[in-house]
Protein backbone atom coordinates (compact mmCIF):
# COMPACT_ATOMS: atom_id res chain seq x y z
CA UNK A 1 0.00 0.00 0.00
CA UNK A 2 1.56 3.57 -1.11
CA UNK A 3 2.10 5.93 2.10
CA UNK A 4 -0.76 8.12 0.34
CA UNK A 5 -3.33 5.52 0.53
CA UNK A 6 -1.85 4.51 4.24
CA UNK A 7 -2.14 8.15 5.40
CA UNK A 8 -5.77 8.86 3.90
CA UNK A 9 -7.01 5.33 5.49
CA UNK A 10 -5.34 6.62 8.72
CA UNK A 11 -7.18 10.29 8.95
CA UNK A 12 -11.04 7.68 7.46
CA UNK A 13 -9.90 5.65 10.68
CA UNK A 14 -8.87 8.62 13.08
CA UNK A 15 -11.95 10.69 12.64
CA UNK A 16 -14.58 8.64 12.06
CA UNK A 17 -14.07 6.69 15.24
CA UNK A 18 -13.26 10.32 16.67
CA UNK A 19 -17.04 11.88 15.87
CA UNK A 20 -18.90 8.28 16.86
CA UNK A 21 -16.57 6.93 20.24
CA UNK A 22 -18.67 9.36 22.85
CA UNK A 23 -21.97 7.84 21.18
CA UNK A 24 -20.56 4.39 20.94
CA UNK A 25 -19.26 4.90 24.62
CA UNK A 26 -22.69 5.59 25.74
CA UNK A 27 -24.25 2.56 23.66
CA UNK A 28 -22.17 0.10 25.00
CA UNK A 29 -23.02 1.44 28.76
CA UNK A 30 -26.09 1.17 28.85
CA UNK A 31 -26.36 -2.22 26.32
CA UNK A 32 -24.61 -3.77 28.72
CA UNK A 33 -27.02 -3.48 31.83
CA UNK A 34 -29.88 -4.09 28.73
CA UNK A 35 -28.09 -7.44 28.00
CA UNK A 36 -28.89 -8.55 31.25
CA UNK A 37 -32.91 -7.07 31.70
CA UNK A 38 -34.29 -10.79 32.21
CA UNK A 39 -31.75 -11.64 35.26
CA UNK A 40 -32.21 -8.17 36.52
CA UNK A 41 -35.77 -7.99 36.48
CA UNK A 42 -35.75 -11.13 38.10
CA UNK A 43 -33.22 -10.52 40.64
CA UNK A 44 -35.62 -7.65 41.61
CA UNK A 45 -38.86 -8.85 41.74
CA UNK A 46 -38.12 -11.77 44.00
CA UNK A 47 -41.57 -12.71 44.49
CA UNK A 48 -42.93 -15.51 41.92
CA UNK A 49 -46.34 -14.82 40.46
CA UNK A 50 -48.43 -17.66 40.03
CA UNK A 51 -52.00 -17.99 38.43
CA UNK A 52 -55.42 -18.33 40.45
CA UNK A 53 -56.29 -21.17 38.75
CA UNK A 54 -52.84 -23.35 37.30
CA UNK A 55 -53.53 -25.82 33.98
CA UNK A 56 -57.29 -25.17 33.90
CA UNK A 57 -59.49 -23.47 30.61
CA UNK A 58 -58.20 -20.35 29.79
CA UNK A 59 -60.88 -17.45 29.91
CA UNK A 60 -62.86 -16.38 26.68
CA UNK A 61 -60.38 -13.06 25.24
CA UNK A 62 -63.80 -10.72 25.30
CA UNK A 63 -64.26 -11.46 29.26
CA UNK A 64 -60.58 -10.64 29.87
CA UNK A 65 -60.88 -7.32 27.51
CA UNK A 66 -63.95 -6.44 28.68
CA UNK A 67 -62.36 -6.97 32.03
CA UNK A 68 -59.65 -5.00 31.43
CA UNK A 69 -61.75 -1.84 30.17
CA UNK A 70 -63.72 -1.95 33.19
CA UNK A 71 -61.01 -0.52 34.62
CA UNK A 72 -59.75 2.05 32.73
CA UNK A 73 -63.16 3.88 31.36
CA UNK A 74 -63.27 5.59 28.49
CA UNK A 75 -60.33 4.21 27.24
CA UNK A 76 -60.13 2.11 23.83
CA UNK A 77 -57.84 -1.26 23.69
CA UNK A 78 -54.78 -0.86 21.46
CA UNK A 79 -52.55 -4.17 21.46
CA UNK A 80 -53.01 -7.40 23.46
CA UNK A 81 -49.98 -9.09 24.29
CA UNK A 82 -49.16 -12.91 25.35
CA UNK A 83 -46.35 -13.79 27.77
CA UNK A 84 -44.42 -16.92 26.49
CA UNK A 85 -43.94 -18.66 29.91
CA UNK A 86 -47.13 -18.02 32.05
CA UNK A 87 -50.75 -17.65 31.55
CA UNK A 88 -50.78 -14.00 31.53
CA UNK A 89 -52.60 -11.54 28.70
CA UNK A 90 -51.15 -7.59 28.87
CA UNK A 91 -53.63 -5.41 27.49
CA UNK A 92 -52.49 -1.70 26.46
CA UNK A 93 -54.71 0.78 26.17
CA UNK A 94 -55.31 4.42 25.72
CA UNK A 95 -58.01 7.26 25.11
CA UNK A 96 -57.79 6.84 21.48
CA UNK A 97 -56.06 4.50 18.89
CA UNK A 98 -53.49 7.21 17.68
CA UNK A 99 -52.42 8.33 21.45
CA UNK A 100 -49.11 8.72 21.73
CA UNK A 101 -46.39 5.92 23.23
CA UNK A 102 -46.46 8.18 26.77
CA UNK A 103 -50.08 8.17 27.20
CA UNK A 104 -50.75 4.86 26.89
CA UNK A 105 -51.21 2.53 29.73
CA UNK A 106 -50.48 -1.31 30.77
CA UNK A 107 -51.57 -3.92 32.74
CA UNK A 108 -51.83 -7.29 33.24
CA UNK A 109 -54.39 -9.99 33.43
CA UNK A 110 -54.72 -13.82 34.60
CA UNK A 111 -55.54 -15.41 32.10
CA UNK A 112 -57.52 -18.06 34.38
CA UNK A 113 -59.04 -16.21 36.65
CA UNK A 114 -59.24 -12.12 35.25
CA UNK A 115 -57.35 -11.36 38.19
CA UNK A 116 -54.76 -8.56 37.66
CA UNK A 117 -51.40 -9.27 37.93
CA UNK A 118 -49.57 -7.28 40.22
CA UNK A 119 -46.63 -5.42 38.16
CA UNK A 120 -42.92 -6.47 38.82
CA UNK A 121 -41.92 -2.77 38.14
CA UNK A 122 -39.03 -2.41 40.55
CA UNK A 123 -36.10 -1.41 38.43
CA UNK A 124 -38.14 -0.70 35.28
CA UNK A 125 -37.90 2.71 35.71
CA UNK A 126 -34.29 2.65 35.34
CA UNK A 127 -34.35 -0.41 33.01
CA UNK A 128 -36.53 1.66 30.05
CA UNK A 129 -34.55 5.02 30.57
CA UNK A 130 -31.37 3.24 29.97
CA UNK A 131 -33.57 1.47 26.97
CA UNK A 132 -34.76 5.04 26.01
CA UNK A 133 -31.16 6.47 25.71
CA UNK A 134 -29.28 3.30 24.14
CA UNK A 135 -32.41 3.27 21.56
CA UNK A 136 -33.03 7.13 20.67
CA UNK A 137 -31.62 9.59 22.75
CA UNK A 138 -35.30 10.32 24.12
CA UNK A 139 -35.56 12.08 20.78
CA UNK A 140 -38.19 9.89 18.92
CA UNK A 141 -37.01 8.85 15.34
CA UNK A 142 -34.68 11.75 14.96
CA UNK A 143 -32.80 10.51 17.92
CA UNK A 144 -32.84 6.41 16.25
CA UNK A 145 -31.56 7.67 12.98
CA UNK A 146 -28.94 9.80 14.41
CA UNK A 147 -27.41 6.47 16.04
CA UNK A 148 -27.92 5.19 12.87
CA UNK A 149 -25.61 7.32 11.24
CA UNK A 150 -23.35 6.98 14.35
CA UNK A 151 -23.51 2.99 13.78
CA UNK A 152 -22.75 4.08 9.95
CA UNK A 153 -19.97 6.02 10.71
CA UNK A 154 -18.45 3.18 13.41
CA UNK A 155 -19.18 0.66 10.26
CA UNK A 156 -16.31 3.27 8.15
CA UNK A 157 -14.25 3.38 11.60
CA UNK A 158 -13.99 -0.55 11.64
CA UNK A 159 -13.40 -1.12 7.95
CA UNK A 160 -10.41 1.14 8.01
CA UNK A 161 -9.17 -0.06 10.82
CA UNK A 162 -8.61 -3.37 9.26
CA UNK A 163 -7.44 -1.62 6.12
CA UNK A 164 -4.66 0.09 8.57
CA UNK A 165 -4.04 -3.51 9.69
CA UNK A 166 -2.17 -5.24 7.62
CA UNK A 167 0.63 -2.34 6.93
CA UNK A 168 1.04 -2.10 11.03
CA UNK A 169 1.49 -5.90 11.46
CA UNK A 170 2.99 -6.80 8.87
CA UNK A 171 6.54 -7.42 10.62
CA UNK A 172 4.86 -8.50 13.74
CA UNK A 173 3.10 -11.99 15.07
CA UNK A 174 -0.58 -12.02 15.33
CA UNK A 175 -1.14 -11.29 18.51
CA UNK A 176 2.06 -9.09 19.67
CA UNK A 177 2.10 -6.78 22.90
CA UNK A 178 4.99 -4.96 23.16
CA UNK A 179 5.64 -4.25 26.71
CA UNK A 180 8.69 -3.13 27.03
CA UNK A 181 8.08 -0.39 24.48
CA UNK A 182 6.49 3.18 24.95
CA UNK A 183 3.21 2.41 26.34
CA UNK A 184 1.89 4.39 22.94
CA UNK A 185 3.32 1.28 21.37
CA UNK A 186 1.95 -0.74 23.88
CA UNK A 187 -1.49 0.48 23.54
CA UNK A 188 -1.68 0.32 20.20
CA UNK A 189 -0.97 -3.48 20.14
CA UNK A 190 -3.84 -4.03 22.33
CA UNK A 191 -6.11 -1.62 20.03
CA UNK A 192 -4.81 -3.80 17.17
CA UNK A 193 -4.58 -6.97 18.82
CA UNK A 194 -8.58 -6.45 20.45
CA UNK A 195 -9.87 -4.97 17.65
CA UNK A 196 -9.21 -7.42 15.15
CA UNK A 197 -10.24 -10.40 17.01
CA UNK A 198 -13.74 -9.28 18.12
CA UNK A 199 -14.21 -7.76 14.57
CA UNK A 200 -17.10 -10.02 13.19
CA UNK A 201 -19.17 -9.42 16.45
CA UNK A 202 -18.46 -5.73 16.32
CA UNK A 203 -19.68 -5.44 12.82
CA UNK A 204 -22.39 -7.92 13.91
CA UNK A 205 -24.16 -5.88 16.55
CA UNK A 206 -23.44 -2.41 14.56
CA UNK A 207 -24.95 -3.12 11.72
CA UNK A 208 -27.93 -4.86 13.45
CA UNK A 209 -27.71 -1.92 15.28
CA UNK A 210 -28.32 0.33 12.29
CA UNK A 211 -30.97 -1.89 10.83
CA UNK A 212 -32.89 -1.52 14.48
CA UNK A 213 -32.55 2.14 14.22
CA UNK A 214 -34.62 1.67 10.81
CA UNK A 215 -37.87 -0.03 12.69
CA UNK A 216 -39.78 2.57 12.28
CA UNK A 217 -39.46 3.20 8.88
CA UNK A 218 -39.43 -0.44 7.79
CA UNK A 219 -42.54 -0.88 10.01
CA UNK A 220 -44.48 1.56 8.00
CA UNK A 221 -43.65 0.34 5.05
CA UNK A 222 -44.23 -2.74 5.24
CA UNK A 223 -47.80 -1.82 6.81
CA UNK A 224 -48.53 0.35 3.45
CA UNK A 225 -46.85 -1.73 0.72
CA UNK A 226 -47.19 -5.06 2.21
CA UNK A 227 -50.10 -5.17 3.87
CA UNK A 228 -51.83 -2.70 1.08
CA UNK A 229 -53.58 -5.79 -1.26
CA UNK A 230 -54.63 -7.56 1.80
CA UNK A 231 -57.32 -4.57 2.47
CA UNK A 232 -57.92 -2.79 -0.43
CA UNK A 233 -60.88 -1.82 -0.76
CA UNK A 234 -61.65 -2.29 2.42
CA UNK A 235 -60.55 0.28 4.09
CA UNK A 236 -61.27 4.48 4.73
CA UNK A 237 -63.78 4.34 7.46
CA UNK A 238 -63.45 4.84 10.35
CA UNK A 239 -62.99 2.69 13.85
CA UNK A 240 -66.03 0.29 14.31
CA UNK A 241 -68.06 1.20 17.56
CA UNK A 242 -68.61 -2.54 18.13
CA UNK A 243 -66.14 -4.42 16.83
CA UNK A 244 -66.52 -8.27 16.03
CA UNK A 245 -65.53 -10.75 18.80
CA UNK A 246 -61.91 -10.57 19.78
CA UNK A 247 -62.09 -14.97 20.89
CA UNK A 248 -63.26 -15.71 17.23
CA UNK A 249 -60.35 -13.28 15.61
CA UNK A 250 -57.75 -14.89 16.94
CA UNK A 251 -59.28 -18.27 16.38
CA UNK A 252 -59.57 -17.68 13.29
CA UNK A 253 -56.16 -16.52 12.91
CA UNK A 254 -55.08 -19.88 14.62
CA UNK A 255 -56.91 -21.90 11.96
CA UNK A 256 -55.33 -19.92 9.03
CA UNK A 257 -51.60 -20.37 10.53
CA UNK A 258 -51.62 -23.85 11.88
CA UNK A 259 -48.81 -24.48 14.69
CA UNK A 260 -47.70 -21.35 14.95
CA UNK A 261 -47.91 -19.47 18.62
CA UNK A 262 -50.04 -16.42 19.26
CA UNK A 263 -47.73 -12.97 19.76
CA UNK A 264 -50.20 -10.38 19.55
CA UNK A 265 -52.86 -8.63 18.63
CA UNK A 266 -53.48 -5.18 16.91
CA UNK A 267 -56.66 -3.00 17.41
CA UNK A 268 -58.00 -2.08 14.65
CA UNK A 269 -56.31 1.85 14.30
CA UNK A 270 -53.55 1.27 15.60
CA UNK A 271 -50.11 1.88 13.69
CA UNK A 272 -49.97 -1.93 12.81
CA UNK A 273 -52.95 -1.94 10.86
CA UNK A 274 -55.61 -0.36 9.37
CA UNK A 275 -58.88 1.68 11.06
CA UNK A 276 -61.05 -1.68 10.92
CA UNK A 277 -58.67 -4.75 11.19
CA UNK A 278 -57.81 -6.71 13.91
CA UNK A 279 -54.08 -7.76 13.14
CA UNK A 280 -53.16 -11.02 15.00
CA UNK A 281 -49.36 -11.35 14.61
CA UNK A 282 -48.09 -15.44 14.93
CA UNK A 283 -45.09 -16.53 15.65
CA UNK A 284 -43.26 -19.02 14.44
CA UNK A 285 -42.20 -22.38 17.05
CA UNK A 286 -38.29 -23.44 15.90
CA UNK A 287 -35.32 -21.54 17.20
CA UNK A 288 -34.96 -19.08 14.15
CA UNK A 289 -38.88 -18.32 13.72
CA UNK A 290 -39.73 -17.68 16.58
CA UNK A 291 -38.24 -14.63 15.93
CA UNK A 292 -40.32 -14.18 12.54
CA UNK A 293 -43.94 -13.00 12.81
CA UNK A 294 -46.78 -13.32 10.08
CA UNK A 295 -49.76 -11.24 10.89
CA UNK A 296 -53.28 -12.57 10.47
CA UNK A 297 -56.03 -9.66 9.47
CA UNK A 298 -59.64 -10.47 10.45
CA UNK A 299 -61.78 -7.14 9.48
CA UNK A 300 -63.26 -6.23 12.79
CA UNK A 301 -66.82 -5.39 11.81
CA UNK A 302 -68.07 -8.96 10.83
CA UNK A 303 -65.12 -11.44 12.03
CA UNK A 304 -64.69 -12.28 7.73
CA UNK A 305 -60.69 -13.76 7.73
CA UNK A 306 -58.58 -11.68 5.28
CA UNK A 307 -55.78 -13.73 5.14
CA UNK A 308 -52.25 -13.75 6.29
CA UNK A 309 -48.87 -12.34 5.14
CA UNK A 310 -45.60 -13.38 5.36
CA UNK A 311 -43.31 -10.64 6.33
CA UNK A 312 -41.06 -8.80 3.39
CA UNK A 313 -37.26 -9.50 3.53
CA UNK A 314 -36.81 -6.10 5.30
CA UNK A 315 -39.38 -6.95 7.96
CA UNK A 316 -37.35 -10.47 8.33
CA UNK A 317 -33.91 -8.40 8.43
CA UNK A 318 -35.60 -6.35 11.15
CA UNK A 319 -36.73 -8.97 13.23
CA UNK A 320 -33.30 -10.98 13.47
CA UNK A 321 -31.90 -7.68 13.92
CA UNK A 322 -32.86 -7.68 17.84
CA UNK A 323 -31.93 -10.79 18.89
CA UNK A 324 -29.00 -10.76 17.39
CA UNK A 325 -28.20 -6.96 18.29
CA UNK A 326 -28.94 -7.71 22.13
CA UNK A 327 -27.08 -11.01 22.33
CA UNK A 328 -30.32 -13.09 24.22
CA UNK A 329 -30.90 -15.53 21.89
CA UNK A 330 -29.05 -18.19 23.66
CA UNK A 331 -29.45 -18.28 27.29
CA UNK A 332 -27.30 -16.95 30.17
CA UNK A 333 -23.59 -17.91 28.62
CA UNK A 334 -23.90 -15.79 25.24
CA UNK A 335 -24.89 -13.28 27.58
CA UNK A 336 -21.65 -13.29 29.68
CA UNK A 337 -20.02 -13.43 26.19
CA UNK A 338 -21.65 -10.26 24.72
CA UNK A 339 -20.71 -8.72 28.12
CA UNK A 340 -17.02 -9.87 27.56
CA UNK A 341 -17.15 -8.64 24.00
CA UNK A 342 -18.89 -5.50 25.22
CA UNK A 343 -16.12 -4.40 27.44
CA UNK A 344 -13.40 -4.84 24.89
CA UNK A 345 -15.55 -2.74 22.82
CA UNK A 346 -14.70 -0.24 25.46
CA UNK A 347 -11.03 -1.17 25.67
CA UNK A 348 -10.72 -0.33 22.03
CA UNK A 349 -12.02 2.75 21.53
CA UNK A 350 -10.85 4.02 25.21
CA UNK A 351 -7.28 2.95 23.98
CA UNK A 352 -7.94 4.96 20.31
CA UNK A 353 -8.68 7.98 22.10
CA UNK A 354 -5.64 7.50 24.51
CA UNK A 355 -3.34 6.96 21.32
CA UNK A 356 -5.02 9.61 19.47
CA UNK A 357 -4.41 12.03 22.64
CA UNK A 358 -1.09 10.93 23.75
CA UNK A 359 0.05 11.68 19.97
CA UNK A 360 -1.65 15.14 19.95
CA UNK A 361 -0.03 15.99 23.64
CA UNK A 362 3.37 14.95 22.76
CA UNK A 363 3.16 15.98 19.48
CA UNK A 364 4.84 13.02 18.92
CA UNK A 365 5.66 11.94 14.94
CA UNK A 366 2.66 9.21 14.12
CA UNK A 367 3.24 5.72 14.37
CA UNK A 368 1.16 6.27 11.12
CA UNK A 369 3.92 7.99 9.40
CA UNK A 370 6.94 5.43 10.28
CA UNK A 371 4.67 3.10 9.14
CA UNK A 372 3.76 5.13 5.78
CA UNK A 373 7.77 5.57 5.39
CA UNK A 374 8.23 2.20 5.45
CA UNK A 375 5.64 1.14 3.06
CA UNK A 376 7.53 3.93 0.89
CA UNK A 377 10.61 2.05 1.40
CA UNK A 378 9.32 -0.72 0.21
CA UNK A 379 7.94 0.75 -2.93
CA UNK A 380 11.20 2.57 -4.43
CA UNK A 381 12.84 -0.85 -3.35
CA UNK A 382 10.64 -2.90 -5.31
CA UNK A 383 10.76 -0.23 -8.23
CA UNK B 1 -0.96 -15.09 5.69
CA UNK B 2 1.25 -14.55 8.97
CA UNK B 3 -1.08 -11.34 9.22
CA UNK B 4 -4.39 -12.31 8.17
CA UNK B 5 -4.31 -16.08 9.04
CA UNK B 6 -5.40 -15.95 12.37
CA UNK B 7 -7.94 -12.92 12.44
CA UNK B 8 -9.53 -14.37 9.48
CA UNK B 9 -9.74 -18.00 10.85
CA UNK B 10 -11.29 -15.98 14.47
CA UNK B 11 -13.57 -13.80 12.48
CA UNK B 12 -15.30 -16.94 9.94
CA UNK B 13 -15.76 -19.35 13.49
CA UNK B 14 -16.96 -16.28 15.80
CA UNK B 15 -19.25 -15.47 12.64
CA UNK B 16 -20.24 -18.89 12.17
CA UNK B 17 -21.18 -19.55 16.17
CA UNK B 18 -23.13 -15.96 16.51
CA UNK B 19 -25.29 -17.04 13.88
CA UNK B 20 -26.04 -20.94 14.39
CA UNK B 21 -27.05 -19.74 17.95
CA UNK B 22 -30.17 -18.49 16.28
CA UNK B 23 -30.56 -22.03 14.64
CA UNK B 24 -30.69 -24.54 17.16
CA UNK B 25 -31.49 -24.55 21.13
CA UNK B 26 -29.68 -27.32 23.45
CA UNK B 27 -26.49 -28.88 22.38
CA UNK B 28 -26.20 -26.55 19.49
CA UNK B 29 -26.37 -23.03 22.02
CA UNK B 30 -23.98 -24.45 23.53
CA UNK B 31 -21.13 -25.21 20.54
CA UNK B 32 -22.59 -22.19 18.79
CA UNK B 33 -21.25 -19.51 22.45
CA UNK B 34 -17.98 -21.98 22.17
CA UNK B 35 -17.38 -20.84 18.52
CA UNK B 36 -18.47 -17.31 19.48
CA UNK B 37 -16.41 -17.49 22.14
CA UNK B 38 -12.94 -17.93 19.77
CA UNK B 39 -12.43 -14.30 20.23
CA UNK B 40 -12.02 -13.91 23.73
CA UNK B 41 -9.79 -17.54 23.55
CA UNK B 42 -7.34 -15.98 20.88
CA UNK B 43 -7.42 -12.57 22.80
CA UNK B 44 -6.43 -14.51 25.91
CA UNK B 45 -3.48 -16.65 23.96
CA UNK B 46 -1.96 -13.86 22.44
CA UNK B 47 -2.06 -11.54 25.83
CA UNK B 48 -0.41 -14.40 27.73
CA UNK B 49 1.51 -16.02 25.07
CA UNK B 50 2.35 -13.06 23.13
CA UNK B 51 3.96 -10.63 25.43
CA UNK B 52 7.36 -9.68 25.03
Amino acid sequence: MSPRRIRTWSWLHTWSSLVCTAFLLMLCLTGLPLVFHDEIDDALNPERWQPAHPGTARLDLDELLARALAARPGEVPLFLSFDTDRPVVNVTSGAHPSVSEAAMHFASWDWTSGARVPPADNGEALMHFLLQLHTDLFLGLPGMLFLGAMGVLFTVAVVSGVVLYGPFMRKLDFGTVRTRRSPRVKWLDYHNLLGIVTLAWVLLVTLTGVVNTLAEPIVERWRQVALADLVAGRDGEGVPRQPSSLQAAVDAARAAAPGMVLQFVAFPGVAFTTNHHYAIFLHGNTPLTEHLVTPVLVDARDGTLIGLREMPWYAKALSLSKPLHFGDYAGLPLKILWAALTVITLIVLGSGVYLWLVRRANAAPPLVSAVAEQAGRRESGAA
Amino acid sequence: MRTWGTPAAVGVISAAGLVSALLGDGVVDALATAAAAAPLAVATWALLARRR
